[in-house]
């Protein structure tokens, strides 16, 4: 196993889907933050067989992860603080999603309005449907 | 402050209450005919309309208020560039309301965000028009006697029709309505009806792709037209726009209670021919679309005799 240095404060993302972590690096805006990330892509897996994990090194409350249970719920978050692991976070379906998502409907007031939040709600928990607030087109991938 | 977006954004008791008061506009307009003395509404119409916004002009006028507006994109700032939060911030400080008309979805809805004035959607694209559905509801109500137990036939464009996708939403909320869904398959009401609506509040459906079988069962037919403004192919519109034609001889299939509805403007999806046809309606609801909209802007400004 490849070794990367454990953290002092910051974020340990575990069990991610074998190749799911760049797009995770995406949708937290990883790339915007000025801070030490670690992406470990295709580490053996016991549970998996093979997994990604990220480590964030950076204050606990830069990053907003309620976006990580839209993108698998499965996925451990481990908090670390003074490189102790002091919380797991459990993930669950955000009730809605700012600026992650794009409104892909070409007659939706998003597709010409550039300076507007792109705003998801969940409408069905049970089929993790996301509908756009402004013209409730459901999100697909 | 309170905006019309949706037609859910009113309850069934809020609704009812609307509904009377629009009857009681209809029996007694004399009585209603300065309740709006001194306030202007904003009619903010970025595509054509001649129904609506002529409708929404007249219930002000009859109230006793005053209108002013602009009737298409191209003679407004959205011309040059400007963004619907700009456009009502600015709107905001010339009227005491606003009606707006445009071609992209959620539009009102953007507005109503930065508003300081009520907000009607009065059309948003292929998404919703819910004074059109209190309309509807007003004619159904009126005519039938009731907004429950009914079968109701929606056909023609049940993808891109708005009107048909509020009218689903609120009439689910009335016990035993039943729809009956005629359209081509590439015209099918969209996912979020089906599932959202229908499905979750378990409403009997069928989709078909003929009426003629059905025409039988239906206390309400509401045809709509194949709008060619929705359609980014000309080629497909050419194809799909005569798809559902109802002239003389599918009447004399139908039962001689069911009446036919149309929001209009029709093109030849209701032939002339049955124009004279008690049965058909959709003249009587321009009329109930006046007193629906005045009850509409008495409710949103708090001018309504309970305030």
């Amino acid at each position: 196993m490849l070794n990367v240095g454990s953290l002092k404060e910051g974020f340990v993302l575990d069990h991610i889907k074998a190749g799911k972590s760049m797009e995770i690096y995406k949708y937290l805006g990883l790339d915007k933050l000025d801070c030490q990330v670690a992406i470990i892509k295709n580490a053996k897996s016991s549970k998996m067989g093979r997994k990604d994990i990220i480590k964030i090194e950076c204050p606990i409350d830069v990053i907003n992860l309620d976006i990580l249970g839209y993108v698998d719920h499965n996925i451990t978050v481990n908090i670390i603080h003074d490189s102790t692991i002091v919380d797991k976070k459990q993930l669950t379906l955000p009730k809605s999603i700012k600026n992650v998502l794009k409104c892909k409907n070409p007659r939706c007031i998003t597709s010409i309005e550039q300076e507007l939040d792109h705003i998801f709600y969940l409408t069905d928990e049970v089929k993790q449907v996301y509908r756009c607030k402004y013209c409730e087109e459901k999100f697909t991938n | 402050m309170r905006h019309l977006l949706n037609p859910l954004d009113f309850t069934v008791e809020e609704t009812t209450k609307l509904l009377d008061l629009a009857s009681d506009i209809e029996k007694n307009p004399a009585k209603y005919s300065e309740k709006c003395k001194g306030k202007k509404i904003a009619t903010l119409f970025y595509e054509p309309s001649t129904r609506t916004r002529l409708s929404f002009e007249a219930a002000m006028l009859n109230l006793g208020g005053s209108v002013l507006g602009f009737s298409s994109a191209s003679s407004s700032s959205a011309s040059k560039g400007e963004s619907v939060s700009d456009t009502i911030r600015m709107v905001s400080c010339y009227a005491d309301i606003c009606a707006m008309r445009h071609p992209k979805e959620g539009a009102p809805t953007v507005a109503s965000m930065k508003s300081r004035i009520p907000v009607i959607n009065a059309g948003d694209g292929g998404h919703q028009h819910p004074t059109q559905t209190l309309t509807d509801m007003m004619t159904i109500r009126s005519l039938k006697g009731r907004l429950d137990n009914l079968t109701i036939g929606l056909c023609g464009d049940l993808k891109f029709g708005r009107t048909v996708h509020s009218l689903i939403k609120s009439l689910v909320r009335y016990e035993n309505i039943k729809f009956i869904l005629i359209s081509p398959k590439e015209l099918k009401i969209p996912s979020y009806i089906r599932e959202d609506v229908l499905d979750a509040n378990n409403i009997p459906y069928e989709e078909v792709t003929h009426m003629e079988d059905k025409l039988k069962d239906l206390d309400i037919l509401y045809m709509t037209r194949v709008q060619q403004e929705r359609f980014f192919n000309e080629e497909e519109y050419i194809r799909l726009k005569d798809s559902y034609i109802l002239d003389k001889e599918k009447m004399n299939l139908a039962n001689e209670g069911m009446l036919v509805l149309h929001p209009l403007p029709r093109v030849n999806e209701i032939s002339v021919e049955i124009d004279d046809d008690p049965r058909a309606c959709y003249f009587k609801q321009v009329q109930y679309s006046v007193y629906v909209r005045m009850a509409i802007i008495l409710t949103l400004l708090g001018l309504t005799d309970n305030n």
